[in-house]
């Protein structure tokens, strides 16, 4: 295996971390405004309070990663996705400032707008993420320097714009399941009651998301075709997905929501699946795409970046997998609470 | 106004902003070390109390880092490209490294700080306590490795694509602007790059500066409390700590300091020679204490003390310093423009200085007020020394007290200034002597989404800091929870270090 293949790998396991952790978060605080009480609203947020800000790491060293090993998809999508980005980032700053600021005060209008920014902020993150992984899979228009030539109303696509929504259903799903695990009385009766709406949203949105893609997009069609393994990935990830209510009916509410995290890692090696070796597809003249070799970083500065990672990996899992050990069961409310 | 000056205010407005918090949260994570160990050590319930009040400070500055910090990432991308295509191979990696060992840590063990005083034991705790400052220090030192390499290049050299092919370049390789898509640095050596000639200096330097930062805003709220009245026993020994903590840090900023400028009188005399406003080379160069430059003359006016540039730069008040109109050297301008003659050279020159005034302003402000601090503390321990710090009935006492409040402006102004400075000082290069920043914008971006991003930003941070200031003075109007650590909710090891506290109050 090549340093590149590695490096595409684990960009790709940075990133789903990112999706599966952060995912929980962004789609609690979708869900932030379908809880009506105060105290409900309280519980949602600390279920989440001492790990978000941990999770949203995982964005950060995914982007510095990115960066690092493949600077050339950085800095082209970087820029060629400027004003979405730039509303990315509003979007996370109003919704980590509101986890902080919402319980300073105890007026009903201030913790109604930070609730209302909260959940704007997530649910806005999760989309615009979504029609950032829509736009690479479909494809960007590139020139023969690997630079963006496209427009803005070109990436809200509609194709893109599905998956913005799908990506919305899925960390709101991922979220409810997760709200199950960290509640408890009326609440985690009421949580557990919106799990199979959830569920059945998301995987129409899911199903019709990757007919529409086959139907769409002939290079993926082609790909999957030359690797069959891909629909395996996909129809696997749908059992395991399905395997959630079957986990609650028999009262599992971890195995549920760890069902839910490999639901997720499995739809990310799919969806990596059918693009490598592309790191960014140009659509059309897909002869300027930017692939793990064009773009990549000197072979040097990637095995440099290997050593980091060998060291650094394991130490961030030890802890981070401590640090949910001591977090873990339901969510109390305490004076240091939000 | 161009995309380049757009470009550049957009990151310097979202830089400045983010600048006011990660110094805080690296001061406080320091002064929240020391409370939480002394507690630790002598079981004092006063210092358990300050830990928790400093605790609820810092959650605020932190979330407000965090949430500005992703920003900075993100604009190296979307607002320089063609910088990130250069140098991502070298920059990339001390981000990278950032995130892996310093934010993961950072924000790991902040849970267990913020919330985990029901959940875990004091030592664990404290652990805690010291790994999220621990965390906050790694942050800074790859981000001013970053930073540095971008003012002392080190460990690299050029390469050029042909047909998929790398070619070295040699060293004195200018970049021009058709290289830029095919042309790239590429590490050659990782630790060369890390400790580049000037990352020491001014990792320490920024360091003492976010020391700096904690310290006076921990005296500034205590001082604030005695001069009120209110809660006194805590503010006392809240302003002992502060106190004794800025003290260090502002004695070992002078030294840093003098360092720093060293340093950049070695590697960038360029921006060493703006500093100061130095035109012309001269023996017995002066030290500016104030004035102001003439960039149509070319000229410094200045109240200036003979001899002591020169006495401190190379402790020989008679050898010259070299003035802006001999830099850079004649070679190098050759090297960037072979078809100069000798007679185009001066007026060449001037095209590779800083806007000298600006630089030469921030830099003398980051002084005078480095050195206010200094006189500051040196008062407060004479005061301190002779038992007068806390006669708040006393004019002089409460004079004191009153700067101490004002304080804490101190080292964010310094702080700011000192940035702008090394910032505009390597103007008009990005990467020092390599690569200019005209040349690294993204070419994708148009100066329109330039305007509404920072227009966007510019409202969004404005009400964030209003809702800072509101919150943080809300903090310090509650003030500490004298009763707090809510006994009966601690852990069997909490409250085994608090009976023991107790039991040593009533013997």
């Amino acid at each position: 295996m090549d340093l590149n293949l590695i490096w595409f790998i684990l960009v790709g396991v940075l990133l789903t971390g990112y999706a599966v952790l952060d995912g929980f978060d962004l789609g609690v605080g979708t869900l932030q405004l379908f809880a009506r009480k105060d105290e409900h609203r309280r519980l949602f947020l600390n279920a989440i309070g001492p790990v978000w800000d941990g999770n949203e790491v995982w964005l950060v060293t995914g982007g510095g990663a990115l960066f690092a090993a493949f600077p050339e998809a950085y800095a082209t999508v970087f820029s060629g996705f400027y004003l979405p980005f730039m509303a990315l980032l509003c979007a996370l700053i109003f919704r980590a400032v509101a986890i902080e600021f919402r319980s300073k005060e105890p007026w009903p209008w201030w913790r109604q707008m930070w609730d209302i920014l909260f959940a704007l902020g997530s649910t806005l993150s999760a989309f615009l993420i979504g029609v950032a992984m829509g736009n690479i899979v479909r494809g960007i228009p590139l020139d023969a320097d690997h630079e963006f030539t496209g427009t803005l109303l070109g990436l809200l696509n509609p194709y893109a714009l599905l998956m913005g929504v799908t990506v919305v259903l899925l960390f709101a799903m991922h979220g409810a399941i997760y709200l199950v695990m960290k509640t408890e009385g009326e609440l985690h009766a009421l949580v557990r009651g919106w799990v199979p709406t959830l569920i059945g949203l998301f995987l129409a949105a899911y199903i019709l998301f990757n007919f529409y893609t086959l139907i769409a997009l002939p290079h993926v069609y082609h790909t999957v075709q030359a690797r069959p393994w891909i629909l395996i990935i996909m129809a696997a990830a749908v059992l395991v997905i399905l395997n959630i209510p079957r986990e609650f009916s028999r009262g599992r509410d971890f195995n549920a929501f760890l069902s839910s995290c490999i639901g997720m890692a499995l739809m990310m090696a799919a969806f990596g699946g059918t693009y490598f070796p592309n790191m960014v597809l140009s659509n059309p003249l897909p002869e300027n795409s930017l692939t793990i070799t064009n773009a990549a970083s000197s072979p040097k500065t990637l095995g440099i970046m290997l050593v980091i990672a060998c060291i650094g990996i394991p130490i961030v899992l030890t802890y981070t997998v401590c640090i949910y050990y001591i977090f873990r069961g339901k969510t109390k409310l305490t004076p240091q609470s939000y | 106004m161009t995309t380049e000056i757009l470009a550049r205010a957009q990151f310097a407005f979202t830089v400045m902003f983010h600048y006011i918090y990660p110094p805080l949260s690296i001061g406080l994570g320091v002064a929240l070390v020391i409370m939480e160990g002394l507690w630790l050590k002598t079981g004092n319930i006063l210092f358990h109390n300050m830990a928790r009040f400093w605790t609820k400070v810092f959650a605020l500055t932190f979330a407000i880092g965090v949430a500005t910090g992703i920003v900075m990432e993100f604009e190296f991308g979307t607002n320089w490209a063609t910088y990130s295509r250069f140098v991502g191979d070298i920059f990339g990696s001390a981000l990278a490294a950032e995130g892996i060992f310093a934010f993961f840590l950072e924000s790991g063990f902040l849970a267990v700080l913020l919330f985990g005083w029901n959940k875990v034991g004091p030592k664990l705790h404290f652990f805690s306590t010291c790994m999220v400052c621990l965390g906050a220090h790694f942050s800074a030192v790859w981000i001013v490795v970053a930073n540095s390499w971008m003012q002392t290049p080190a460990g690299y050299h050029l390469e050029r694509m042909v047909d998929g092919q790398p070619v070295r370049l040699p060293p004195d390789h200018a970049v021009v602007p058709a290289d830029l898509g095919s042309v790239r640095a590429v590490v050659d050596d990782f630790w060369a790059m890390v400790f580049n000639p000037s990352s020491v200096d001014r990792l320490t330097h920024v360091v003492l500066g976010a020391w700096m930062a904690g310290a006076f805003l921990v005296v500034s709220i205590s001082a604030y409390f005695l001069l009120r009245g209110r809660h006194t026993v805590f503010a006392k020994a809240s302003l002992k700590v502060g106190l004794a903590f800025a003290t260090v840090a502002t004695l070992l900023q002078m030294v840093s300091g003098d360092l720093t400028a060293g340093g950049v009188a070695r590697n960038q005399p360029v921006k060493f020679a703006a500093l100061e406003g130095l035109y012309e080379t001269q023996p017995f160069a002066p030290l500016s204490l104030v004035g102001w430059v003439n960039p149509k003359t070319e000229t410094t006016h200045a109240l200036e003390i003979p001899g002591l540039l020169s006495l401190l730069t190379y402790h020989d008040p008679a050898k010259p310093v070299v003035g802006l109109k001999d830099l850079p050297s004649d070679a190098f301008l050759l090297r960037h423009h072979p078809e100069a003659t000798p007679q185009e050279l001066p007026a060449i020159r001037r095209n590779y200085w800083p806007i000298v005034p600006a630089v030469f302003q921030f830099y003398h402000l980051m002084v005078a007020v480095g050195c206010a601090l200094f006189a500051l503390v040196a008062v407060a321990m004479f005061f301190w020394w002779r038992g007068w710090l806390f006669r708040t009935d006393w004019l002089p006492t409460r004079l004191l007290l009153w700067g101490c409040v004002l304080s804490v402006l101190g080292p964010q102004i310094a702080n700011q200034a000192g940035w702008f400075t090394a910032e505009m000082g390597r103007q008009p290069w990005i990467v020092y002597e390599l690569l200019k920043t005209s040349q690294a914008l993204s070419k994708a971006v148009t100066a329109e989404q330039i305007v509404i991003s920072l227009l966007m930003f510019a409202a969004v941070y404005i009400l964030l800091f209003i809702l800072f200031v509101y919150l943080l003075t809300r903090k310090i109007q509650h003030g500490p929870d004298e009763e707090e650590g809510g006994h009966h909710e601690l852990t069997d090891s909490w409250k085994a270090v608090l009976r023991t506290d107790d039991q040593e109050a009533r013997t």
